[in-house]
């Protein structure tokens, strides 16, 4: 049961720890003032990584092996020297794509001492020795197609979700804003797009369809049922049961079809929740009131859940990657642009407050 | 000998001592100073070795004209000072 949970905020990292009597409270922080823009517990190991996203100075790693009590500078992943005279903009607004990391939006664990980080504007890296060093997966990178992608919401594309398959850790999918899916069976050696199904209504109508134009907000799998992904797109809710090759749009799915956001239960493939939001001009909760939906039966239904959530002039973003679910699917945690933090301990029955003051929440993770 | 200093902010992230090289450019000053300190290297420049965007070097009071290689001609007292752009918050 996750009864700690590591907050990643615009002006550093906490840690809250339910306290007793299922009171959460917040026991310490980090890197206080800096943009904590993602964070990686390895579970039972004391490993923490943390992502900084420093205004003037770039993006730092900083790792910790005794579960946040020393931390020290870490590799970051850095691309390779950019061939003199190649041209590589952005296919629409001609900006250059630089060809340096500026921002890690996305970091996972493969097999023991693999870590798999995604970045803007658009790299995926890997790392064999836990961190120490990284290596940019270039056939990615030189899929022709990857000049296609563009950013989503920042200038540049970037990498948000990285699934690695618990059955083969070789097979390895991401999510990209905005350029679809891609998986990889090999480690990241070759790469196909896949994605039939999707629907990009803000694109020409006769690019709707193209899995390239799509833009997953978040990519979520089932760990029991790997071949059971979930997707917050901009467009919609979409679900998998083939690992993401074929999609199928839930609609009618109420207050709202948009957000960031996305959770799976880790043994029931048909529960997930969202955070849904007015699409996508405004991008704030639906008449002011913050709820969370859940489906319990693969997306056939909805449920609104708003037990303890602001239910008038709440103007709370939920982030991407800062909704999660324990390791036994009861505890929930969600934190918003504007500095608050629920938990439920009921699968999102009913949500405590655990704060209205932190700096906007980047990314939450439970920790086992 | 050109000498080198660095935002007292920067020292928050990673020391950053005031040093002075025997350098013709700006590249060639800071070659020297990172090979002593080569945790700095990477809160000044970005993957492709240019000045980060948000990031300022001052050359005898005057804004680095070359970013991107660093080319910009050192005399032998001349004072470089690294501090950070406003624009980046």
């Amino acid at each position: 049961m996750g009864d700690r949970l590591l907050v990643g905020t615009h002006k550093g990292l906490f840690r809250i720890v339910r306290a007793g009597e299922g009171r959460w409270e917040i026991e310490r922080s980090w890197f206080l003032g800096d943009p904590v823009s993602m964070i990686l517990a390895l579970p039972g190991s004391g490993r923490i990584h943390a992502a900084l996203d420093l205004g003037h100075f770039g993006v730092k790693m900083q790792r910790s092996r005794d579960d946040g009590n020393n931390w020290i500078e870490a590799s970051v992943p850095a691309f390779p020297d950019k061939p003199d005279g190649l041209e590589d903009r952005d296919p629409f607004r001609g900006l250059e794509i630089p060809w340096s990391t500026q921002k890690i939006w996305s970091l996972a664990a493969g097999m023991p001492g693999e870590l798999w980080c995604g970045v803007i504007p658009g790299g995926l890296f890997r790392s064999t020795d836990g961190g120490d060093s990284w290596t940019l997966i270039r056939a990615l990178w030189d899929d022709p197609r990857r000049r296609q992608w563009m950013g989503g919401g920042f200038d540049f594309a970037g990498i948000h979700s990285i699934l690695v398959d618990p059955r083969d850790p070789a097979h390895v999918t991401v999510g990209v804003s905005v350029g679809g899916v891609w998986t990889s069976d090999d480690s990241g050696d070759h790469w196909e797009l896949i994605g039939e199904g999707l629907r990009s209504a803000y694109m020409p109508p006769d690019q709707a369809a193209d899995p390239l134009t799509q833009d997953p907000h978040r990519i979520v799998r089932c760990p029991a049922h790997p071949d059971r992904l979930w997707m917050q797109h901009h467009n919609g809710v979409f679900i998998s049961d083939d690992g993401g090759r074929r999609w199928r749009e839930l609609e009618d799915v109420h207050p709202s079809g948009f957000g960031f956001a996305v959770a799976v239960h880790p043994t029931d493939p048909d529960t997930a929740w969202f955070v849904p939001a007015q699409k996508d001009e405004q991008r704030i909760p639906v008449d002011g009131r913050l709820v969370v939906t859940r489906t319990r039966n693969g997306g056939e239904r909805f449920e609104i859940l708003d037990t303890g959530l602001p239910q008038a002039h709440a103007y709370d973003l939920v982030y991407r990657h800062a909704l999660d679910v324990d390791d036994q699917g009861e505890r929930l945690a969600f934190g918003s642009t504007t500095g608050s933090l629920w938990i439920s301990e009921d699968q999102g029955d009913a949500w405590q407050t655990v704060s209205h003051h932190l700096p906007p929440i980047l990314c939450v993770q439970f920790q086992a | 000998m050109p000498t080198l200093s660095f935002t007292s902010n920067l020292t928050r992230h990673t020391p950053c001592p005031d040093a002075a090289f025997d350098a013709a450019t700006v590249a060639q000053l800071f070659d020297c100073y990172f090979s002593q300190w080569p945790d700095v290297r990477g809160y000044v420049l970005d993957d492709q070795g240019a000045v980060r965007n948000h990031v300022i070097v001052m050359v005898d009071g005057r804004g680095l004209h070359d970013r991107r290689r660093l080319s910009d001609a050192l005399g032998s007292e001349s004072e470089v000072f690294v501090i950070q752009a406003l624009s980046g918050g």
